[in-house]
Parts: structure tokens; C-alpha cells; sequence
């Protein structure tokens, strides 16, 4: 097989590294060598000052975190790694390809990353910290890993895609489409990581009484505007439970554009975007926008609440918002494309009730206000470790 | 004021003020026809809360992103009486603008261009040289912005050649056979910026021969894109011209498929004019409020000219500076103005590649 290409860069690992990968004997679910590495890893990792996301995932790979996360998988000795995961991780998020390859190793199996074609320095403290290690301390994890980059090549991936057993697709459905023309083995699977939405509920009662509302602020932000409200996780819609409505909106909302106007920057096109976005979803849906005296935050109210509504969402501080009696009335939304709920105030028992009484086609997740990024084994409907890994009945 | 009436005042002749009048009072009868009759744009305005009441100013009326007619149709006439529907020239696989034009809108169209147009040619026809290839006109079903270009400036010419052939080579033997036919007259030269600089400039300066072009009046649009990346400057591609055909008086216009007919029109002192038919409005991003002259933002388009269709207030996707108002050298009144380009890109994070491509 081909596995020199012109366009084709290798960051960690050779074209050999992969030749070796076919016949190499995957290694068991959390495996301690594994876990060894991702905590030398995280080591290296956690003293970086520079980029919180590169820190995060530092902490997320501790050996005491992922031990945690092991806790609660009960066949562990009945797996093995699938063989070859092909991870072919989204453009714009940085340190996302890290964590796609811990999912993919700490399943046991050998890993071929490729990197967003984007030069991020992210990337680059995370790839030399890895290479670092794979040629000290940690050979004999080498022939696991192997990083490569390279722009939009069909050849490539058709390579890629002919020799892996497990296909990872990040970026949404345009990319998932792309790749899609690139067959893959008949034992092959694939997982792929579709454009999503997600939605936020708050009770307005449990807001005013929060003492400190910045916090809360704080997580709306990082949930939202931190990542262009672009992210899968980012809420495009806010429904408001409880009595005090207005009043808890109004400064709500206030905090949020004070906060925004302090560290977003909104480029004009991405202005003229939300106006656009605005109209757009003005002319087919019945909806009213609430006056704001500039562009960061941008609320259009809806009078119906439908499951097309979200074909409207736009992001860079773009909301839909409703006011609720019932939990239950969010459940026409929340189509199979949806998948965080974040929330505040609302008990988790009430939560776990919705779920049970209503059966939402989408929600994959139900996690606090602030955590939506906050990345786990299980993901998006997800639970990587065994979809990245074999059962063997005996 | 009907726009007949409207049409028989020089283009260039009314002040801030009596243009302010026309306008708001033409703008605001626009908007409520739009309400009526289209329904995707009367729900936007309920959406925002329009009330025509207490709108005192045309700075005042919402305004849509041109995007917009490329994502839905936007219409305000019955579909039998659509005469033409003039899409813009995207590239393969771009999405391109539908604007569906009545006979109405289409005649103010070209009335309103013949008028302002004259104000800088004179009104007699001349001889024109169309620097382009003959087949862009011929699908006369779907005009591309390239081809209504062509065809609207048309009117201005007589024994009309193209300069270019089907595979954008120049066709010298028509050109010279054609300024050896008018010599000694003015003749009219028109094309799209970047066409003219690669399969007309170019050739040109690669010919052994030399064309004279000295008598010619040049103009030419489609913007600057392209040629800011082979960084070519206005005055660069000015005196280049003059270089290799003698070429002088050089007019680059602004204009979009969006608000046909009102064109604006570079000076003799290299400014954009608007004129009594339309407004340009310079916004800032942060919050849409209106720009000082002289302070950069983005551009909003009015015309009166937008009956069977809702584009008469439009927020382009260029940005322009608005340099001043009623005092130019040139002696034209209204505002003029240059316009910068397109808005940059921006580097939207977030995990769907697809928002990044699209902006690509």
C-alpha cells in the first residue's frame, strides 16, 4: 500500500510506523503503560501557562482521572482494542485530536491522527511533548501513535480509510460527506461526530438567588462565545423555567453582554452574519427579536416551539429563547441534532425524570452550565471505549 | 414625486437636504409596498417591530443583508409578471442572488443608468469596444451580473464589438479593424476590472504592435478583489493602461446585480458619486449606527428603484468610507466615496468545519 504522498507530512511516527501497525496486537482497554504515558503526558502538559485548552487536557489525562473514568466499565477483561483507529480530527479546534487519540489508545488500539491542517501552537506543545516521550521513556508505545497532516486529499484518506478497522470523523456533516467517498474495510466501523446543537435551561428563580452570578456568567461564556458559539456543545437556544422570568432575564442578559463587550470580539462579518441569520429565520418562522442596543447579543423569540426551529441557528452570540412552564415542552426541539442540555436550578432528579417520561430523540448529554466543553469517554451518544474495542465471549 | 418626474432632474443637481426629503418619503412607500406584498419581508419587519410612524429619516429603515437573496426568493410581484430574474455571477458551486425584476423596475433600471452614465459620456452614442467575449451575453434567460453589465451598457454603444473570443484571447483583427472604421472618434470602452487587466492589459503588453486608445472613454467594474491579490493599485492600473494603449479617461464604477441601474460612478477626481437615485450609508459593525465621514464601515445601499423586488435598503458585504457630501471638485452634488473591499473573513472557532468552509 501507498503511504508516501507528496502532500502527506508525518509529525509523529513514519510511513513504516503504520506498515507495522497491520498485525500489531492491540492492547487491552486502559491498559497501564498506556495510562503510564498519558500521565507522563500530563505532566509535560500541566506546566503550560500559555494556552488553557493545552492545560486542560493535561489535567484530563492524569492517571488518577482516567482510573476514574475506568471505574466504570465492568468488562474490561473481556476487550481488546479494534486494531487501527483512523482519526481524522476538525479543523478549528485545536487540542480536539488529543483527546480523539486518548480515546482511541486508552481502548487499546493503535492510532493514525490526523492533525487539523491549520498551524496551531496548541498542536505543536502537544506533538513534540508526545514525540518526546515515545523515544525515551515510552518506545514500546510508539508503534501506537502516528500523527500526520496533510490539506483535503482523497488518495490520502482512501489509504487511511482502506487499512483502518475503526474511522473517527470530527468536523461536521460537509467533512463526514467528504471522507464518506473513501471506502472502508468490510470489518471496519466508523464513528462519526455529525453537526450538532445544543440548548440550556435556567430556572429564573434559582438564578436571582444565586449569590454569585458571574459565575454562572462565566460559565455561560466559556460554554458559548469561548468557542464562537460554535461548537457542538454551545447552546443555540435558552429556555427559562421558574416565576420571576423577566426579571432574571433582564439581568441575565445584561451580565452577559457585559462580559462579552469586555472580551469578544465580534468581526463585521460575523455582524452581518447574525442580522442575516436573523431575517432569515425572521421570514419562515413566527419570531420576534428583543432590542439591544448593539450586535454581541442577538435573542430572537420564537411563538411556536418546533423541531425545525434549529435549522435557524447561527452562532457568535446568536440565541433563541422561551419562556417554559413544563420541562417537557423543550422536547420538540431537541431532535435527534441535538446533543448537550446544560442547565442551572434544575435538580438533576427532574432531569433524569424528563428523560424517562418524554424519550427525546436527541440529548446526549446533561451536564451544568459551564461544562459542556468538558470532554469524557462517553461522547456524543457515545461510549468510545467500547465502540473503539472488541467483546470476546469465552 | 412619481419617478418619471424624478428622472427629468439632473442626476447629480439636488442637495443633503432635498435628497433626504425624496428619499425618506420614496424609501419609506417602499417598505410598506414590500410589507404588502411580499411575505417573507413582512415577516422580517414584524419580526423587528417596523412602524413606518415614527420613521422619520431613511437612516432610519431596516435594512437586509444582500445574503439574503441568495438564500430565499424574494419577491413582490405576482410570478407572471416577472420579466427578467438577474442572478449574480458566483463562482461553480457558489450560491448565487436571484432578484426578480417586473417591467417597471427593469425601465427605471435603465433609464435611471442611461441618466447617470451620460452625466460623465455626453449623450451622444458612440462607437463602443466591449472587453469581453460575445457568448457571455447569450443565455438571455438567466442574466448574469457579467452579461446585464454588458447589456445595460450596451445603450451607450453603437457598431458594438467584442475585443475578446470564446477562449478570452484577444481578438486582434476586430480591434483594429474597428478603431481603423471609427478613427479619429470617441469611442466607448467597457469591462469587468479583472478581465480587462488579465486578457486585455496583459496581451497587450505582449504585443509588438501598439493600438492607440487615446480617444477612448474606459468603463469598467466588478470590483478589485482580484487585483488587490496581484497587488495592482487604482492608480497602477490607470497609468498601466495609459502606458500600453494611451488609454486616460478611466472610470471604474460601483454596483451590484442587488440595485441595478443605480450605479455610482467615478470621477475625474477618482471618487465614487451617488446619485439622487440611490444613497450609500456607511455602518459600524459593533452596533449598525452611522459612520462619520471619513471613518471606515460597512456599506449600506438605498434605491428608489426596487419595486418588484425588497432590495431597496441593502447592507453590502463591502467596506466603504464615505469621504464627503454636495462639495466635490467635480462639481456633482450627493456623497462620495471609495470602498475598500470586501469584509475580511474571520476565524470562526468552534468544532463544524462546515461554517469555515463556507467563508472560504
Amino acid at each position: 500500500m501507498q503511504l508516501n504522498f507528496n502532500e502527506l507530512k508525518y509529525l509523529v511516527g513514519t510511513p513504516e510506523t503504520i506498515e507495522k501497525m497491520q498485525g500489531l496486537r492491540p492492547l487491552r482497554p486502559f491498559d497501564g503503560r498506556v495510562l503510564s504515558f498519558f500521565d507522563s503526558l500530563s505532566v509535560k502538559l500541566r506546566k503550560n501557562r500559555d494556552f488553557s485548552d493545552v492545560a486542560t487536557f493535561g489535567f484530563w489525562c492524569r492517571k488518577a482521572a482516567l482510573l476514574q473514568q475506568k471505574e466504570s466499565y465492568d468488562d474490561i477483561s473481556e476487550r481488546l482494542g479494534r486494531g487501527i483507529v483512523f482519526h481524522s480530527t476538525p479543523s478549528n479546534v485545536p487540542v480536539n485530536f488529543a483527546f480523539s487519540l486518548a480515546a482511541g489508545l486508552l481502548a487499546g488500539n493503535a492510532n493514525i491522527v490526523r492533525l487539523p491542517a491549520k498551524d496551531f501552537e496548541q498542536v505543536e506543545i502537544i506533538t513534540s511533548a508526545v514525540k518526546e516521550l515515545l523515544s525515551s521513556e515510552y518506545t514500546d508505545i510508539a508503534p501506537y501513535i502516528c500523527f500526520v497532516k496533510y490539506a483535503s486529499n482523497s488518495g490520502i484518506n482512501d489509504a487511511f480509510s482502506s487499512l483502518c478497522d475503526v474511522r473517527v470523523i470530527w468536523g461536521g456533516d460537509a467533512t463526514i460527506a467528504r471522507m464518506r467517498r473513501s471506502p472502508l474495510g468490510a470489518r471496519a466501523k466508523e464513528i462519526t461526530f455529525a453537526d450538532r446543537f445544543s440548548a440550556l435551561v435556567i430556572n429564573a428563580d434559582a438564578y436571582l438567588e444565586q449569590e454569585n452570578k458571574n459565575t454562572v456568567i462565566q460559565g455561560f461564556y466559556n460554554d458559548t462565545y469561548y468557542s464562537d458559539q460554535n461548537a457542538c456543545t454551545s447552546p443555540r437556544i435558552v429556555f427559562w423555567t421558574g416565576r420571576a422570568k423577566e426579571e432574571a432575564k433582564n439581568d441575565f442578559w445584561q451580565r452577559v453582554h457585559d462580559m462579552a463587550k469586555e472580551r469578544y470580539t465580534l468581526a463585521p462579518v460575523q455582524s452581518v452574519g447574525k442580522l442575516a441569520a436573523m431575517y432569515r429565520a425572521a421570514a419562515e418562522k413566527d419570531i420576534s427579536v428583543e432590542k439591544s442596543g448593539d450586535m454581541l447579543v442577538m435573542r430572537l423569540v420564537p411563538a411556536k416551539l418546533d423541531g425545525a426551529l434549529m435549522e435557524y441557528k447561527y452562532n457568535s452570540g446568536f440565541f433563541f429563547e422561551k419562556d417554559i412552564d413544563e420541562l417537557e415542552e423543550m422536547i420538540p426541539v431537541c431532535t435527534n441534532r441535538c446533543q448537550t442540555l446544560t442547565y442551572f436550578g434544575i435538580e438533576k432528579q427532574a432531569l433524569s425524570e424528563l428523560i424517562e417520561n418524554s424519550h427525546p430523540c436527541g440529548i446526549d448529554r446533561i451536564v451544568p452550565i459551564g461544562r459542556s466543553m468538558d470532554f469524557s469517554l462517553k461522547w456524543d451518544g457515545y461510549d468510545l471505549i467500547r465502540e473503539m474495542s472488541r467483546l470476546i465471549e469465552i | 414625486m412619481n419617478y418619471s418626474e424624478l428622472l427629468e432632474i439632473p442626476p447629480f443637481s439636488l442637495d443633503k437636504r432635498e435628497k433626504e426629503r425624496i428619499l425618506t418619503e420614496k424609501l419609506k412607500q417602499l417598505t410598506q409596498k414590500h410589507i404588502e406584498s411580499c411575505a417573507a419581508y413582512r415577516n422580517m419587519m414584524r419580526a423587528v417591530g417596523y412602524d413606518g410612524d415614527k420613521i422619520k429619516n431613511y437612516y432610519d429603515l431596516p435594512f437586509i443583508p444582500v445574503s439574503l437573496f441568495k438564500e430565499m426568493e424574494l419577491c413582490s410581484v405576482d410570478k407572471s409578471e416577472v420579466f427578467k430574474t438577474m442572478t449574480s455571477s458566483g463562482t461553480t458551486g457558489q450560491a448565487v442572488s436571484r432578484i426578480f425584476l417586473d417591467r417597471t423596475t427593469a425601465g427605471n433600471q435603465q433609464k435611471t443608468l442611461v441618466k447617470i452614465v451620460t452625466d460623465f459620456t455626453g449623450a451622444a452614442r458612440m462607437p463602443m469596444l466591449i472587453i469581453d467575449n460575445p457568448s457571455v451575453i447569450k443565455n438571455r434567460a438567466m442574466f448574469s451580473a457579467r452579461g446585464a453589465g454588458i447589456l445595460g451598457f450596451s445603450i451607450f454603444g453603437a457598431d458594438k464589438t467584442y475585443a475578446l473570443d470564446d477562449d478570452m484571447n484577444i481578438d486582434l483583427e476586430a480591434v483594429e479593424a474597428f478603431l481603423e472604421k471609427h478613427k479619429g472618434k470617441k469611442i466607448l470602452l467597457f469591462g469587468f476590472t479583472f478581465m480587462i487587466w488579465q486578457h486585455f492589459y496583459k496581451k497587450l503588453l505582449q504585443l509588438d504592435r501598439k493600438i492607440d486608445l487615446s480617444n477612448g472613454i474606459l468603463i469598467h467594474g466588478g470590483g478589485w478583489k482580484k487585483l488587490v491579490s496581484e497587488a495592482v493599485s487604482q492608480e497602477e492600473f490607470k497609468q498601466r493602461l495609459t502606458d500600453v494603449c494611451g488609454l486616460w479617461d478611466i472610470h471604474d464604477y460601483y454596483g451590484m446585480v442587488e440595485q441595478t441601474g443605480c450605479v455610482y460612478m467615478q470621477c475625474e477626481c477618482g471618487r465614487l458619486h451617488a446619485s439622487i437615485f440611490s444613497d450609500v450609508i456607511t455602518r459600524r459593525a459593533k452596533d449598525f449606527s452611522v459612520c462619520e465621514n471619513g471613518e471606515a464601515g460597512i456599506i449600506e445601499v438605498v434605491s428608489m428603484l426596487p419595486e418588484s423586488y425588497p432590495g431597496h435598503c441593502l447592507l453590502t458585504e463591502d467596506e466603504g468610507v464615505i469621504l464627503g457630501e454636495d462639495d466635490c471638485p467635480c462639481g456633482r452634488k450627493g456623497k462620495y466615496f471609495k470602498v475598500n473591499g470586501r469584509l475580511k473573513n474571520a476565524e470562526i472557532r468552534g468544532c463544524s468545519d462546515t461554517y469555515a468552509a463556507k467563508f472560504q
